[in-house]
């Protein structure tokens, strides 16, 4: 049972969805990210997606890019990134990593699996690895016994995300809406829909799905809570931080966001 | 001239769009549909002899297929003496091989009942081919182009304008052509319903590589019979440029199965391999993962992208198609570098020996003649892809020249 599946079965007992947030390591260098993920987690944040930056983060919206652009500028490398993992996991959080596959396949899939673990992480999200192209990893997070999370998205077919389902473990990161992570007004129609269709293939294996994708206020959580098991925001913790004129400021505003977000999360009508 | 233009499948072309290790399809699920109903769509579409009636009218009447074959007398003296037969795709409709692949995917647009265009540019000639098949064809056209590119290629994005296609400069990570990828995906993602991404090269996730393929297989099958009547033999070698790699697969692929044909693959060197400053990802990188594929890419230890480098702007891009991959693993071709000095030497002496003013990418396939010229002797037949005409570089010409300094060194 890894700290994510425990967080998730917590939540759930507590008759809420679990509140995940996204945020790169490095940003805007690796001291300062591990005082905002701190924030996170001092705000109500259940999970926290540790992102590997990435010199092509096809998407990703304007603001994580820039977030990741900082953090490579600034001399992010692998070993910040499972620095960043283990304050998570030091603070009570569970803790996953969100990479494009590159730097994890060039990193060693096995040596990856096996220092994540030992960092304290519970899995890594992998947003452009298919279970198709997958093998490598199934077998190195199995042998490390972490949790994998593939994606899935309003236009996958019914068969396809039966597949999915049954490669991930953890959780099922539900895509809301089809596009590139950034805010939106609304959350896209088709998010529910997807949760729906997701159930439907997740019915006897009870893999947790999280919702993810255009999520940035309190009423919004709430409104995603009220059907997923999970509400990931990303995009509106790296806005704060580029925002903020320092990093004190920075970090009380992601804590003031993060328990916005926690409060939208513990309001939905279930 | 009768040519058989069916489509071989390579016989080591996987599931999956698999080329042993490489290839594949390394992509967001979100665009999994869309890379499936493109697959779908045009396996129907090349065994459709409707299809392919039309796209054979477009070549014909509207690219100017066949290209010609024009044999090099003059230059070959400066390939040790080799025979060199120079496949003209720089004749064709919008000066280069590009049209090729883009007048098929519009159809097949059309086809898929979608309605709009997106492409990513570097040079600007496979945004000012798609611009083209997009009026042609009366589809809504988008193209993407780094700004630096906008900025070195101001006359193109003019000629892609005036084709009626929206050109929206990519400022963000390098502002070149793998930026220019990068945010057309971001777009397809996004717009998919009503969308097709029309990538130009043999790169990218399943089944763009082998679609690409397909489209470019017109160059090899032409030119290996119209070497056989000219010659009546097959040529000792093969020699082509590698960006990304579309003109080299399209040569390359005729000529696969004729294991007497020796097969080149030219890559960028830039500055040299040595400096760093290049764009060689088969001899000059490593194997990786990059939009989509698994291939050789310029990456650092940590497996970020590497800026590339390269004088000319149509192989300035960090990596290469995964069947060449899989040609360079196997050794059925071989790939080699040819510095930006060496490529703008035998770019001035085409122009002087033979009248004609090759793309700087092209030049690199030049440059590589002369080398396996060298190797082979004056007793070997070397048929170079002119893949596309040089009017679009006579600024980096000019300037590397110096031909419109005060003193004019035309003679340099």
């Amino acid at each position: 049972m890894t700290v994510l599946r425990r967080k998730l079965a917590e939540a759930k007992a507590e008759g809420r969805a679990a509140l995940v947030g996204y945020y790169p390591a490095g940003f805007p260098d690796v001291a300062s990210s591990i005082r905002v993920v701190q924030a996170m987690v001092a705000g109500g944040c259940d999970v926290i997606e540790v992102g590997f930056p990435y010199s092509d983060p096809t998407m990703d919206g304007p603001v994580i890019q820039q977030a990741a652009d900082r953090a490579l500028a600034a001399g992010t490398t692998p070993k910040d990134v499972l620095a960043v993992v283990r304050a998570v996991a030091d603070a009570g959080a569970a803790a996953l990593v969100m990479s494009y596959w590159n730097p994890i396949e060039k990193y060693g899939v096995d040596a990856f699996a096996a220092d994540l673990a030992a960092a304290g992480g519970s899995g890594l999200i992998t947003p452009d690895l298919i279970p198709e192209e997958a093998e490598p990893w199934i077998k190195a997070s199995d042998a490390a016994g972490i949790d994998r999370i593939f994606l899935v998205a309003p236009s996958s077919t019914d068969e396809r995300l039966a597949k999915t389902c049954a490669a991930s473990r953890g959780f099922v990161y539900a895509a809301s809406l089809m596009g590139v992570t950034g805010t939106r007004d609304k959350v896209a129609a088709t998010a529910r829909r997807l949760v729906e269709r997701t159930r439907a293939v997740t019915r006897d294996s009870g893999l947790p799905i999280c919702v993810g994708l255009g999520i940035s206020n309190g009423a919004q959580a709430a409104e995603v809570a009220s059907y997923a098991d999970g509400v990931i925001v990303g995009t509106g913790f790296c806005q704060r931080v580029l925002d903020a004129p320092d990093v004190d400021t920075a970090c009380q505003q992601v804590r003031d966001f993060a328990a916005e977000l926690a409060a939208g999360v513990r309001a939905a009508a279930r | 001239m009768t040519t058989n233009n069916t489509l071989p499948v390579p016989p080591y072309l996987g599931e999956g769009g698999h080329y042993g290790r490489f290839g594949g399809r390394f992509s967001p699920e979100a665009l999994v549909a869309a890379l499936d109903e493109v697959a779908v769509a045009w396996e129907k579409a090349k065994n459709d002899p409707d299809f392919q009636a039309e796209l054979q009218r477009l070549l014909t009447e509207y690219t100017g297929r066949p290209s010609p074959l024009t044999e090099a007398h003059n230059f070959r003296e400066h390939c040790n003496g080799a025979r060199i037969l120079l496949k003209r795709e720089d004749l064709n409709h919008t000066g280069s091989h590009k049209i090729n692949n883009v007048l098929g995917q519009a159809l097949l647009t059309k086809r898929m009942g979608k309605t709009r265009v997106i492409a990513e540019t570097g040079a600007g000639q496979h945004g000012v081919a798609t611009a083209t098949a997009c009026a042609l064809l009366g589809l809504e056209c988008v193209i993407y182009m780094g700004e630096e590119d906008t900025r070195r290629q101001a006359l193109n994005v003019a000629r892609m304008r005036m084709l009626g296609a929206e050109v929206i400069p990519v400022t963000v990570g390098s502002r070149t052509l793998k930026d220019a990828v990068n945010e057309a995906f971001r777009d397809w993602v996004t717009n998919v319903e009503t969308t097709h991404y029309l990538l130009g090269t043999v790169a990218g996730p399943h089944p763009f590589p082998s679609m690409v393929r397909d489209l470019h297989y017109i160059i090899g099958a032409e030119a290996r019979q119209q070497v056989l009547d000219r010659t009546g033999a097959l040529p000792d070698a093969v020699a082509a440029c590698v960006g990304g790699g579309s003109n080299a697969i399209g040569i390359f692929a005729a000529f696969i199965p004729d294991e007497s044909v020796r097969l080149y693959g030219f890559e960028a060197g830039g500055d040299g391999l040595d400096t760093g400053r290049h764009a060689a990802s088969i001899t000059g990188g490593s194997v990786g993962v990059f939009q989509g594929a698994r291939t050789f890419v310029l990456q650092d230890e940590y497996g970020q992208t590497v800026p590339s480098h390269s004088i000319s702007a149509g192989l300035d891009y960090p990596a290469v198609g995964p069947e060449h991959a899989w040609l360079a693993e196997s050794g059925r071709a071989t790939y080699a570098p040819i510095t930006d000095a060496e490529a703008m030497e035998a770019f001035r002496l085409l122009c002087r020996t033979e009248g004609i003013i090759p793309a700087i990418e092209s030049a690199h396939a030049l440059a590589g003649a002369r080398k396996i010229g060298a190797e082979l002797g004056p007793d070997a037949t070397i048929l170079v892809n002119v893949s596309g005409r040089g009017d679009k570089d006579m600024t980096t010409a000019a300037t590397y020249f110096g031909l419109l300094d005060d003193e004019g060194k035309q003679d340099r």
